[in-house]
C-alpha cells in the first residue's frame, strides 16, 4: 500500500492495524461465536454425553429455521421485512410433501426443482405487489401471509404426505466424520453456493445500497424497483429451501405456518442485521440461530421449564438489541 | 399539498384525493355500506338490528386492539405484544376470580402486568431507541411464556371467566346494543379527545412526522414514547378482557389470531404505517368492515382457506387503493 521501506514501527503496527480494523467491523459476528463457542463448552460440562448425536440432532432440528432467517436477513437487509416467510414454508412444504408421497426417487428431484420455481414465484408476487403498489412491505406481506396460509390449507387440509427418501437422508447423520453433521453441512453448502456470488455480484451491491440510502442509490444509478423485486424472490427461494428442509426433517408437511416468521426476525435482529437496511450478512444471522437454540438445549439440561426458556429467548432478544442501540448511540456521538 | 395546490379550484380528482385523505371515514363507510347491501343480497334477510348488535360486539375487541395500533403507528411504531398481552389478562383474571379481593382484584393485577409490560417495552423504545418491532416481538415471546408458567401454577384453582366479565363481553341489551359499548365508548372518547384536542395526542403526530424535529422542538420523546406504550398494553388488557367475556374461554393465546387482524383494521382505517397520519376514527370502521367481511365471507359459504385468501387479498387491494388515491402529485 505504501512506499518502499516504511519505517520498522509502521511494519510491525501494520498487520495489528488491520487486525484491529477487522474485528471492528465484524465486532458483532466475532461476538457471537465467541457466545456461541461459550455455550457449546457449557453446554458439554452441563451434559458430559452431548456428543455427535446430539450435535447432529442440533444440526437437523435448526436447519429449516436457519435457511428461513437466510431469506429474512436478504431481504432485511434491502430495506424491507417479509412476514409471509412462515406462511410460505407452510405452501411449499405441503405442496412438495403433497408431490413426493408415494413417489420415485426421481419424480423427488423433479418435484425438489419445482418447489423451487414455486418459491421463486411465491416471492415475485410478493416483491411485485411491494414494488407496483408501494404500499409499506410490512402490510403487504402481513397480507400476503394470510394468503399463502390459506393456499397451504387448500393443498392439504391436515398434515401428511411424504418425502423422498434421498431427501430425508440428507438432514440426517454424520458426514465423513462423525463430529461433521450433515444437516449443517447441506444447509450452509446451499446458502453459501447463493449467497457468495450473490453478495459479491452487481446485484448484491445494489441490494446493500438500496438498504442503506434509497434515495442516493437511486441517485447513483441504481434500478430501486427491479432490486426490491430481486430481493423478494431471493426471499421466496430460500423459504422454498426452509420448506423442503421442513418437508425433508419431518418426512411430512403440514399446512400451518409454524412460528418461522418471527423467530427469523429475531435471528435476523440478533445476526447484526439492522432492521433499517444496508448492514449485516447471511452469517451473522446463521449462528445466531445455533445460539438460540443451544441456549434451549442448556435450558432443558437445566430442567428450566420450556415456557421460562420461551421467556428467556425474548428476553435475550430485547437485551441484545438494547446494548446494541446503546454501544451505536455512544458511537454516533463519540 | 402546497399553497398553491390550494389557491387554484381543485379539479374533481384531486378532491376526491383530498377526501381521502383527510377523512378517511366517509369513503371507508361507503365501503362498509356496499359490504352490508351485498351481505343482504347473499342472504336475504340476515341484516336485522339484531345482527348488527351481533357484529359490533363481534368488532369491539377488535376495535379496542386496533387502537393500540393506532397510537403507536401514529409515532410510527407497531405494537406485536397486543395478542399476548390481551390473552395474558383475560387468563390471569380468570384465574385469580376467587382471591380475596375478588374479581376487581383480579383485574387490577392482571392490568398491572400489562402495565409492568408495557412500561419495559417503553423504555426499551424511548430511551434504548430500539426498533418498536424488535421490542414488542420480543415481549410477547416473555410475556406469553411467563403466562404460560402461571397457567402450570395455577392449573388446580378452577377458575373461570367471572360473571361480570361474560355480561360485559356477551351481553346485548334489548337483542341489539352490545354491553361491551359501555368499556368501548369511553375508550373511544378518550383516544379520539387526546389525538385531537391535547398536547399529547399532537406530541404522537410530531414524533411520527419527523422525530428528529420533533425532538429539536423540545418533545421529550423518550417520555411520550414511554407513556404510550403503557397505554397501549392497558388497551390490549382491556380488549383481552372484553374478548374473555365474549368467547367465555380464558386461555394464554385467545387473542393471537387478532394481532394481524388489528394491524389490518389500522392500516384499512387510514393510518400509516410510517407514521403521522391517520386518526382513530377510521380504524374503527376499519374493524367493523373486517368483521362484516369475515362474516359475509362465512355466509357466502367460502370455506376457511379459501377466506384467508380472499381476507388477505382485501387488505392488499384496500391499501393499494388508498396508496394510489392519496398519492402525492
Amino acid at each position: 500500500m505504501s512506499a518502499a521501506a516504511p519505517p520498522l514501527g509502521a511494519a510491525q503496527a501494520r498487520p495489528l492495524d488491520t487486525l484491529v480494523a477487522f474485528t471492528r467491523r465484524n465486532a458483532w459476528s466475532i461476538g457471537l461465536i465467541a457466545v456461541l463457542v461459550g455455550l457449546l463448552l457449557f453446554t458439554k460440562a452441563l451434559q458430559p454425553r452431548y456428543g455427535p448425536i446430539t450435535l447432529q440432532g442440533l444440526a437437523t432440528s435448526v436447519q429449516p429455521l436457519l435457511l428461513a432467517a437466510v431469506a429474512q436477513a436478504i431481504v432485511v437487509i434491502s430495506g424491507g421485512i417479509d412476514l409471509s416467510i412462515g406462511s410460505m414454508m407452510a405452501l411449499t412444504s405441503v405442496v412438495s410433501a403433497s408431490l413426493m408421497a408415494k413417489q420415485s426417487e426421481e419424480v423427488g428431484v423433479a418435484v425438489v426443482l419445482g418447489v423451487l420455481l414455486l418459491g421463486i414465484a411465491l416471492g415475485a408476487v410478493n416483491g411485485a405487489v411491494v414494488v407496483i403498489t408501494r404500499v409499506p412491505d410490512i402490510v403487504v406481506t402481513l397480507a400476503m401471509s394470510f394468503v399463502w396460509a390459506g393456499s397451504a390449507l387448500l393443498v392439504r387440509s391436515a398434515p401428511g404426505g411424504g418425502a423422498a427418501s434421498w431427501l430425508k437422508s440428507l438432514v440426517v447423520g454424520p458426514l465423513a466424520n462423525e463430529w461433521i453433521p450433515k444437516a449443517a453441512v447441506v444447509a450452509l453448502v446451499v446458502v453459501f453456493v447463493v449467497w457468495i456470488p450473490l453478495s459479491r455480484s452487481r446485484l448484491g451491491l445494489s441490494i446493500y445500497s438500496i438498504g442503506s440510502d434509497r434515495l442516493a442509490a437511486f441517485r447513483s444509478g441504481v434500478s430501486v424497483g427491479p432490486t426490491r423485486f430481486a430481493a423478494y424472490v431471493m426471499t421466496g427461494l430460500f423459504s422454498a429451501l426452509a420448506g423442503l428442509s421442513l418437508t425433508a426433517t419431518t418426512g411430512i408437511g403440514s399446512p400451518v405456518p409454524g412460528p418461522y416468521t418471527l423467530f427469523s426476525v429475531a435471528a435476523v435482529v440478533l445476526g447484526g442485521v439492522s432492521l433499517a437496511g444496508g448492514r449485516g450478512g447471511v452469517f451473522g444471522p446463521i449462528v445466531a440461530v445455533v445460539v438460540l437454540q443451544l441456549i434451549q438445549t442448556d435450558l432443558t439440561f437445566l430442567r428450566v421449564d420450556s415456557n421460562l426458556a420461551l421467556v428467556a429467548q425474548g428476553a435475550i432478544l430485547i437485551a441484545v438489541v438494547m446494548v446494541g442501540s446503546l454501544i451505536t448511540m455512544r458511537r454516533s456521538r463519540g | 399539498m402546497s399553497a398553491a395546490a390550494g389557491a387554484i379550484p381543485r379539479s374533481g380528482m384531486s378532491a376526491v384525493r383530498a377526501l381521502f385523505r383527510d377523512q378517511p371515514i366517509i369513503p371507508l363507510t361507503g365501503l362498509l355500506v356496499v359490504l352490508v347491501l351485498v351481505m343482504e343480497l347473499a342472504s336475504p334477510g340476515i341484516v336485522r338490528p339484531s345482527w348488527a348488535g351481533v357484529m359490533l360486539r363481534t368488532a369491539v375487541p377488535l376495535a379496542i386492539l386496533a387502537g393500540c395500533q393506532t397510537l403507536t403507528m401514529l409515532t410510527g411504531g407497531i405494537d406485536l405484544s397486543v395478542g399476548a398481552v390481551a390473552s395474558m389478562v383475560g387468563f390471569v383474571t380468570a384465574t385469580l376470580i376467587h382471591s380475596p379481593g375478588g374479581v376487581p382484584q383480579a383485574i387490577a393485577v392482571a392490568l398491572a402486568a400489562a402495565a409492568l409490560a408495557g412500561l419495559i417495552t417503553g423504555i426499551a423504545v424511548g430511551v434504548f431507541r430500539v426498533h418498536p418491532l424488535i421490542v414488542t416481538l420480543g415481549m410477547s415471546f416473555v410475556v406469553l411464556g411467563l403466562a404460560n408458567v402461571w397457567q402450570l401454577q395455577s392449573v388446580q384453582t378452577g377458575a373461570g371467566v367471572p360473571d361480570v366479565l361474560r355480561t360485559v363481553g356477551s351481553g346485548l341489551q334489548l337483542d341489539i346494543v352490545p354491553n361491551s359499548l359501555i368499556v368501548f365508548v369511553p375508550i373511544v372518547a378518550v383516544i379520539l379527545l387526546v389525538l385531537r384536542r391535547t398536547g399529547y395526542g399532537r406530541l404522537l403526530y410530531a414524533i411520527g412526522d419527523n422525530p428528529v424535529a420533533a425532538r429539536l422542538s423540545g418533545a421529550r420523546s423518550w417520555q411520550v414514547l414511554m407513556v404510550l406504550y403503557v397505554i397501549s398494553a392497558l388497551l390490549a388488557g382491556v380488549a383481552g378482557l372484553v374478548l374473555a367475556g365474549l368467547t367465555n374461554t380464558a386461555s394464554v393465546s385467545l387473542a393471537d389470531s387478532s394481532v394481524l387482524p388489528s394491524i389490518a383494521a389500522t392500516v384499512i382505517g387510514g393510518t400509516s404505517i410510517l407514521g403521522g397520519r391517520g386518526g382513530y376514527g377510521g380504524t374503527i370502521v376499519g374493524a367493523v368492515i373486517l368483521t362484516v367481511l369475515s362474516a359475509l365471507l362465512t355466509v357466502v359459504g367460502l370455506p376457511e382457506p379459501t377466506r384467508q385468501i380472499v381476507f388477505g387479498s382485501i387488505i392488499v387491494l384496500v391499501a393499494a387503493a388508498y396508496n394510489r388515491v392519496t398519492a402525492e402529485t
